[in-house]
């Protein structure tokens, strides 16, 4: 039996080796291949956004010393800390009184270049400080966004060539700009920030956590505790799980059919954007809510019923606050989602353009994704900076809440 | 320790173990185990539960790669060449000595494909004609022929549990090894499935090298010649099988076979 | 803010009663002879907060519903509001501002006109709001009063407790449905509208897309309403070139990470790819429009294609499939995983290497999971709305060019909803009728990859 000489053994079989190994090469390289292909995409969208969102946290500033002890203006300092102070400044002819020092300063044709609402961080400065009156005080005021493009070497040649002879003289730079942070909507580039935005997703969140994490844990709990097996509860299963998995826009469509019916004066609220975005959430929440709940081993359910613990109790007492860690990743991936999401909201009119903070749930306002969107459409240079740098702005408060997902996840995972 | 190599008459060993230790990261689960097989015998693992049976069948064909933490110290040759020196090519060591598992594990696939899926991998048949005499062939060998060449189109999954196990023996001769590994495999199965099983080892007995890990004294005092007694990861006695179970030189063969632990 | 004091109210009303109820249930305890309730007294404290609590918020929902309403009104009714426009936006302006007056949010009114109108306002607010609190006391004391009377010393407060517990349990896992209900409903009355005006066989099968939001509401050209072509635009953007990248993509990267990847490199490729999931979608789009569309157009023409779109389906497609590539890797790899050792084990036994075990027994086996997956995906794909509203085209076009503008479904309902039509005009109907279609497909496809997946999972249990 021993002289036979296997199949397997044989030299052709060797050589089919050969080619399988290379293709078991090939295979792998391509999976190697796919994997670099996703980093790489990763990178180079977060380092486009990096490299053009920098520009965006920056402007363009030209030099204007003010000698105030020539100017004639008066602040009395107990008033500038009302908010109309710079009315107060205005009627006093601050405006005139930048225009004149620019002018000496940077000669006719770059003063016409500032932004209209330049003369305003004077004015903050000075309601910050009413002392500076007394003495000389050197400015860095933004730049309009044709001269602001001809300094980055875009727009008009005569932009250009401006920029060009005050960038030689020293009298313009690009400087950080900390006000992109505090400001709002503008249709100046140069003048936008995203505070409004920021604020305008911070009470849309709010109402979206109020309403979706309380339904959405008690939902779960109902699912996973109580629910009797019957079509009713297959019925709100099969409702959840389509929920979740139903393309955003249709939220917005409700939104708009039922929400915007019911108070048509809440328009743009956040209100309204909050409970469209909890209707999406909240299917998310009670998906991880009942998983987390699952994983909570019966025998401390058995252990707390056996001790005479009523179901009610059991559930509030023993197995809520051990699925909570559970819940909580949950909610805040669910979150995230929302705080990206921008479709619904187009339906439900958040794209409005919002120059004030909203003050309140029920003031139009929009998001921050909303606000990129607007931003994109713009057609002035400037804007791209802007938009980029808006999305760095949003990309980290995800990277913050996904972060504290996956550490939360990682610090609970399965602790009995 | 010694292990007993009672006054066997020599035989070629297909495959030998010369100091062989397994570990699972820092665990030793085989401690310098040696051993020859020979083709003309059948032989059984026996002992204990967690002794390292299951770890030794699958040093043998290297299957013990698959898991990260593993490491194997010593040689296994399989006809004088170590199975683990570097230039050893796996896949054709797995095609020479083929495993069959304690639960059955055909392929979500037909039956067909089953069998068929070992030639066409190692590209043994030439065509379509030649593949269904291989297929036809492994099933006879294998005894389930009878039973299934009506419906070979069907998926394997959809056999019963001593059919899925004659087909998984049957997808293993397939590709003609020299080596079968058997890993409890009558475990899963009932007493009739059981003695099929049993009835195709002594079929089969000859013509490959065959091991086969039991729980069940009875089993390898039916189907083996030679049988291994494994304990706390060391070999303790190797020997004809008659002798093993009739009149062992260890106290803890002894006490194992009379079922005193284990 | 109304409905806030009132909630705070109630809330403040609550913990009275609790308080109350609290004290009391502790009298009857010191009063019993052992000492012992059926019930501890938080739970008869519950039991009265409860029945404060509950029916003051379901007055505050429906009140905060319809005293708008109800204050506009009666502003209306009033004589100033006589001399106001007769409709339109101009008037609504006008009560708008008249309102914000009133309630304090601005501190004067623009227009003249409707200076007249912010006393009336500023009246009727104070009324409803009195109204409003004084009904919500009244709820809040009928409510508690009655709780309380109930209270007896051998009151099974803790069962009751637990049945509203119960309650609210239920009612809070019946939202989903509502919102499925509340969703199918909207559709369903403004599609049934708009196939009034637009026959539905021209919506379906007409080949033209061009509404006229300007056009007279009256008599619609029912030939402008033919979604063919947006349906065609959506299956080639989502179904067709997105899923090209992201299938074999994701899949690999999938089979990469669970069959050949150490462990370390897995630690970091999966946060990765959960970071390339979690990219908002208004940021691919940015991404589409500004860097990829670009770079289409120039390759195609310095590849010498004529006249290639800027918008061209084909940037749409693939930054849709980059973002879908993590979710078809995550569901793959769940389906992949899912496959039991044993079947590995056992091809590799017969010699297979890696790559035709993969190939030949984990794939084939993981097949419903991964088609469940990739439909699930497909699904995505065609409701995605900002990549395409940002990166592809408004103009509708039936064509196989992946280099052309193309328009999808999402794309138009966004256009006919943001731009300034009323709600009667046929063109903006047509934007339910658009979600309706979407909603379906989308369901119908959720549906079979859920049932697919679940099935999938108890085969391998
Ligand atoms: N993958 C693994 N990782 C770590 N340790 C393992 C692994 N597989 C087995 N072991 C350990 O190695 C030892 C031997 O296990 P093995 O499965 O070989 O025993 P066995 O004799 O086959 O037992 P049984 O009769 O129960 O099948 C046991 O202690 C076991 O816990
Ligand atoms: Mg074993």
């Amino acid at each position: 039996m021993s002289e036979r000489i296997a199949p397997t053994r044989t030299t052709a079989f060797e050589a089919r080796l050969k080619k399988r190994y290379a293709a078991e090469r090939r295979f792998k390289a391509l999976g190697l291949t796919s994997i670099l292909f996703s980093v790489a995409v990763l990178v180079f969208l977060l380092g486009t956004m990096t490299l053009n969102g920098i520009g965006g946290f920056q402007r363009v500033e030209l030099e204007v010393p003010i000698d105030f002890t020539q100017a004639g203006i008066a602040a009395d300092p107990s008033t500038m800390q009302q908010p109309g102070a710079t009315q107060a400044l205005e009627a006093q002819g601050l405006r005139d009184v930048v225009q004149f020092f620019a002018e000496e300063h940077l000669g006719d044709e770059a003063a016409s270049q500032f932004g209209s609402q330049a003369w305003r961080d004077v004015a903050d400065a000075i309601a910050a400080d009413p002392s500076i009156l007394r003495g000389e005080a050197n400015f860095w005021l933004p730049a309009s966004a044709g001269l602001a493009s001809g300094y980055q070497g875009e727009g008009s040649s005569e932009m250009q060539a401006l920029a060009a002879q005050l960038s030689e003289k020293g009298l313009i730079a690009k400087n950080f700009d900390p006000g992109f942070l505090s400001r709002s909507d503008a249709t100046d580039p140069q003048q936008v920030g995203i505070w409004g935005a920021l604020k305008g997703s911070m009470l849309t969140m709010i109402v979206t956590l109020l309403l979706a994490f309380p339904i959405g844990v008690l939902a779960a709990l109902y699912l996973e505790e109580y629910a009797p097996k019957n079509r009713w509860t297959d019925l709100i299963e099969l409702s959840i799980n389509n929920l979740a998995a139903v393309p955003s826009i249709i939220f917005g469509l409700l939104g708009l059919a039922v929400f915007l019916t019911m108070f048509p004066n809440l328009r743009s609220a956040p209100v309204i954007g909050g409970m469209t975005l909890a209707l999406m959430t909240m299917p998310v929440i009670v998906i991880a809510g009942r998983n987390a709940i699952k994983a909570v081993p019966p025998s401390i359910r058995d252990g707390a019923l056996a001790i005479g613990a009523s179901p009610v109790q059991v559930v509030f007492h023993h197995v809520l606050p051990l699925a909570l860690p559970g819940i909580l990743t949950g909610t805040i991936i669910g979150m995230a989602r929302a705080l990206g999401e921008t479709a619904p909201l187009l339906m439900i009119g958040m794209r409005a353009f919002v120059a004030t903070p909203p003050d309140g749930f029920a003031s139009p306002a929009t998001v921050l994704p909303m606000q990129i969107f607007l931003w994109s459409d713009e057609i002035d240079r400037g804007f791209v900076e802007r938009t980029s740098a808006a999305i760095i702005v949003l990309l980290l408060f995800l990277l913050v809440m996904n972060g504290l997902a996956i550490y939360l996840r990682n610090k609970f995972e399965k602790t009995w | 320790m010694t292990v007993v190599h009672d006054n066997l008459e020599k035989t070629q060993a297909k495959m030998s173990a010369k100091s062989v230790s397994v570990f699972y990261g820092d665990k030793k689960a085989i401690d310098e185990v040696s051993i020859d097989i020979p083709t003309e015998y059948v032989t059984a693992f026996i002992g204990p539960s967690g002794c390292g049976k299951s770890t030794f069948l699958r040093t043998l064909n290297r299957m013990n790669d698959t898991i990260p933490s593993a490491r194997v110290e010593g040689e296994i040759d399989l006809d004088g060449q170590d199975i683990y020196r570097s230039g050893m090519d796996v896949v054709q060591l797995r095609a020479r000595v083929g495993m069959v598992f304690q639960k059955p594990n055909p392929f979500p696939k037909s039956i067909y494909d089953n069998i068929a899926y070992g030639p066409k991998i190692h590209g043994l048949a030439e065509g379509k004609d030649e593949l269904d005499a291989i297929v036809e062939k492994s099933l006879k060998r294998a005894g389930l022929w009878e039973e299934v060449k009506d419906r070979l189109q069907d998926s394997g999954t959809a056999l019963s549990g001593g059919q899925q196990q004659r087909l998984c023996i049957a997808r293993a001769i397939a590709v003609d090894p020299e080596v079968i590994l058997m890993d409890e495999p009558c475990s899963a199965l009932d007493p009739i499935a059981t003695a099929k099983i049993e009835e195709l080892i002594a079929e089969l007995n000859g013509r490959y090298a065959i091991v086969i890990v039991t729980h069940s004294m009875q089993q390898a005092a039916r189907v083996s010649q030679r049988t291994a007694f494994f304990h706390l990861g060391k070999m303790v006695e190797y020997g004809r099988t008659s002798d093993i179970f009739t009149n062992p030189h260890e106290q803890r063969t002894q006490d194992y076979i009379t079922g005193r632990y284990g | 803010m109304s409905p806030a004091i009132l909630l705070l109210l109630a809330l403040g009303l609550g913990l009275a009663g609790w308080l109350a109820a609290r004290a009391r249930a502790w009298a009857f305890r010191r009063a019993s002879p052992d000492g012992r309730l059926p019930s501890l007294p938080n739970y008869h404290a519950w039991y009265v907060a409860l029945w404060i609590v509950l029916p003051v918020l379901a007055f505050v929902a429906l009140w905060s519903a319809i005293a708008p309403g109800l204050v506009s009104q009666s502003v209306l009714a009033s004589p100033a509001a006589a001399d106001l426009p007769a409709f339109g936006f101009q008037r609504q302006t006008m009560l708008n501002e008249a309102r914000a007056v009133a309630t304090g949010a601005a501190p004067a009114v623009f227009n003249p006109e409707a200076a007249g109108l912010v006393e009336p306002y500023r009246e009727a607010l104070s009324h409803y709001n009195l109204i409003g609190i004084v009904v919500t006391l009244l709820i809040a004391f009928l409510g508690g009063v009655w709780a309380f009377l109930r209270l007896r010393p051998d009151f099974a407060a803790r069962t009751k407790v637990e049945r509203i517990v119960m309650a609210i349990l239920l009612g809070a896992s019946l939202v989903a449905i509502l919102t499925t209900i509340g969703i199918l409903a909207s559709l369903v009355f403004e599609t049934i509208r708009f196939f009034g005006m637009v026959s539905p066989v021209d919506f379906l099968f007409g080949t033209h897309w061009g509404p006229d939001p300007m056009a007279s509401p009256e008599n619609p050209d029912s030939s402008r309403y033919g979604a063919v072509p947006l349906f065609w635009g959506t299956l080639f953007i989502g179904a067709i070139i997105a899923m090209i990248v992201a299938i074999p993509l994701g899949l690999m990267s999938a089979i990469y990470l669970t069959q050949y990847a150490n462990p370390a490199l897995r630690r970091w490729i999966k946060p990765a790819l959960e970071i390339l999931a979690g990219v908002p979608t208004v940021v691919y789009g940015y991404f589409a429009a500004l860097t990829i569309a670009p770079a289409i157009r120039d390759v195609a023409l310095s590849l010498g294609a004529t006249n290639p779109s800027s918008e061209s389906a084909l940037a749409a497609g693939l930054v849709m499939g980059v973002m879908i590539i993590p979710f078809v890797s995550s569901m793959a790899d769940d389906s992949i995983a899912a496959v039991p050792q044993a079947m590995r084990d056992g091809s590799l036994a017969m010699g297979a290497t890696t790559s035709e075990t993969i190939r030949r027994v984990l794939v084939p086996a993981a097949l419903p999971g991964i088609v469940a997956g990739i439909m699930l995906a497909v699904s995505r794909a065609i409701g995605e709305t900002m990549i395409v509203v940002m990166a592809a085209s408004t103009a509708a076009n039936l064509s196989g060019n992946p280099l052309e503008a193309m328009t999808t479904v999402t794309v138009q309902i966004v256009a006919m909803l943001t731009g300034e039509g009323s709600f009667d005009h046929p063109a903006t109907l047509s934007a339910f009728a658009l979600g309706f279609v979407l909603f379906m497909v989308t369901l119908g496809l959720n549906f079979i990859a859920l049932s697919v997946v679940k099935r999938y999972r108890e085969a391998y249990e």
